[in-house]
């Protein structure tokens, strides 16, 4: 199991990293569906199915599909060459990596794991009846939420009419 | 997640036994340990060689019927009938050369096609095929199948970068905008099946359609109101999802060449088509499953003949009828394909969810409230339908014809 775990996070960390430093942005994109995929089959692994395959539905079938089609609709600008390797730089390099390193390491070396009791299997029918149950408020209001910023973002998007003057 | 692992019941008929008997007979030898894996490698090989000959007889069927339909014979020069017309260009597919355009991105170039026919496979392994056949069995197996064929369009949109040609990325352009609208319709047609079958898995899904109202008339969703409604939704999703005609603009031929498969040749092209028709397959293999009752006999009397029969006479009509519409629509605008999906399916979908949520809720109607509960439904069919295309036709008075008028 933790072999497993382990190449899992290898799948998910390698495309990840390498999706932050590649320059082509499709690949970038497609490093990250990887990535993504990979979560899911973490997901799998834990026996969480029903997280598993949303998570695929949605981020390797939805998302995905978003951020390639930004991709392509936007325009290129023009290529920023890397600034030259400088002193500055590089102390500034080593500071944000030792503060991410000490942050990151302080959370998992004194987080104290909790025992290894067996946890209880969730059955999909009870999943159901839960989030339609005592959560179904938080489930509507996140609905909400995303249905606000869909709006919200097409009105930004949207074309203004000219009698409205304005500054587009 | 279990691996096939039914017993065949002895109170069935042999025939309907025989895939379990073969199995056990061939898997019986071995030691317990070995025994699960072997008969996940038996479903997966019992998967390939079923589908591979359908895929091959499907083109041929295709060729022929188009043919027919244009009042032209089809193939008919290899072996009877040009029954062997499937294995030729299959021949003539492996031998040519494979041209890779120097200017391709060569990695995704070459994972293009071997992703697509994966994604197009896997979705296969949760649909029940007869009494007992299912090759996994999970709690959310409707959402592992469309989680798989989710992935379908990104393979199209990564052949379509990856060949650097302005063709094929117009036809990336075109497929992405195709999915991202059709995904919603698709998903939302199966939801008020999962609403009212109360299950994620298309094992319990099937088992809800069986019996018969007055004995005669199935239960399958797809003859209830809401369940026909779906269906139709459904079907037309899926003709989409599948990059058929008439949504096949991705590839689109009399515009963008071949489009996305404008730079492949040889076996890759070889694939693109198999990975069509696998999907295909697919997904009229889980319509059969959501809605017209899987394996079920559509008789009581007709029971004796065996299940998987049954679901493979549903497949093949459902497979008939996405050739015979590709020999009769012509191809969709983009800007009508995805009004076609925003403005009426997706509308349609969502007024049909709450129908479902209505049938589901009066499950326990009977007698003349049982009547009542179809009217109803019938009307959350009827009346969104028509008010949907009356507004949506408004302003398209009937068309003149200047020189062509009686």
């Amino acid at each position: 199991m933790t072999l497993l775990l382990a190449v899992l996070a290898l799948v998910c960390l390698v495309p990840a990293v390498a999706a932050v430093l590649v320059r082509n942005l499709i690949h970038s994109a497609l490093l990250f569906v990887l990535a993504w995929l990979g979560l899911a089959v973490f997901y799998l692994a834990v026996g969480a199915e029903f997280i598993a395959f949303a998570h695929a539905l949605v981020y390797v079938g939805g998302v995905s599909m978003v951020v390639l089609f930004a991709v392509l609709l936007t325009r290129p600008g023009r290529v920023d060459p890397l600034p030259p390797p400088s002193t500055q730089r590089a102390i500034g390099g080593v500071a944000a990596v030792a503060l991410v390193a000490s942050m990151l390491g302080s959370s998992i070396f004194w987080t104290r794991l909790p025992s290894m009791e067996p946890i209880p299997m969730v059955s999909l029918r009870r999943l159901g009846e839960l989030l339609a149950g005592p959560y179904l408020v938080a489930l509507l209001l996140v609905g909400l939420i995303l249905t606000v910023a869909l709006i919200g973002g097409l009105l930004l998007a949207a074309p203004r009419r000219p009698s409205e003057g304005g500054d587009a | 997640m279990i691996l096939a692992a039914a017993p065949a019941s002895p109170a069935d008929a042999w025939l309907e036994r025989a895939p379990v008997l073969l199995r056990d007979a061939l898997t019986g030898w071995l030691p317990d340990a070995l025994r699960p894996w072997v008969a996940a490698l038996l479903s997966i090989a019992t998967i390939l060689g079923v589908f591979g000959l359908l895929f091959a007889y499907m083109t041929l069927a295709e060729r022929k019927i188009l043919g027919r339909i244009q009042n032209r014979p089809g193939p008919n020069r290899t072996g009877p009938f040009g029954l062997l017309q499937p294995f030729a260009d299959a021949i003539k597919a492996l031998t040519k050369e494979d041209i890779v355009p120097r200017a391709a991105d060569q990695v995704l170039h070459f994972l293009a096609p071997v992703v697509l026919v994966a994604l197009s496979l896997i979705g296969l392994a949760v649909i029940p095929f007869g009494r007992n056949l299912v090759a996994v069995e999970m709690e959310a197996s409707v959402l592992y199948f469309f989680a798989a064929g989710a992935a379908t369009e990104l393979a199209i949109f990564m052949a379509g970068w990856a060949s650097r040609n302005k063709y094929s990325l117009l036809a990336a352009m075109r497929a992405l905008a195709q999915l991202i609208s059709y995904e919603v319709p698709l998903l939302l047609s199966v939801v008020p099946v999962i609403v009212v079958a109360g299950s994620l898995s298309t094992t319990d899904i099937v088992a809800a359609q069986g019996g018969w109202a007055a004995g005669l008339w199935p239960h399958w969703h797809a003859l209830t109101p809401w369940g026909f409604s779906a269906f139709a939704v459904f079907m037309v999703a899926a003709l989409a999802e599948s990059n058929r005609s008439p949504f096949d603009l991705p590839e689109a031929e009399s515009e963008l060449i071949a489009g996305h498969l404008t730079e492949y040749s040889g076996f890759k092209y070889a694939l693109f088509f198999m990975a069509e028709y696998l999907g295909m397959a697919a997904l009229s293999a889980m319509a059969v499953t959501l809605f017209l009752g899987g394996w079920q006999a559509p008789l009581a009397v007709l029971e004796f003949i065996p299940s998987y029969a049954w679901f493979g006479v549903k497949l093949l009509l459902l497979l008939l009828g996405f050739i015979w519409i590709r020999a009769t629509f012509p191809r969709l605008r983009i800007d009508q394909l995805t009004r076609l999906s925003w403005k009426f399916l997706v509308p349609l979908a969502l007024v049909n969810l709450i129908n479902g949520g209505v049938w589901a809720a009066t499950a326990d109607w009977t007698g003349a409230a049982a009547v009542v509960r179809w009217f109803i439904s019938a009307l959350g069919v009827v009346v969104p339908f028509i008010f949907l295309a009356r507004s949506l036709s408004a302003g398209y008075g009937p068309r003149t014809y200047r020189y062509a008028s009686p």
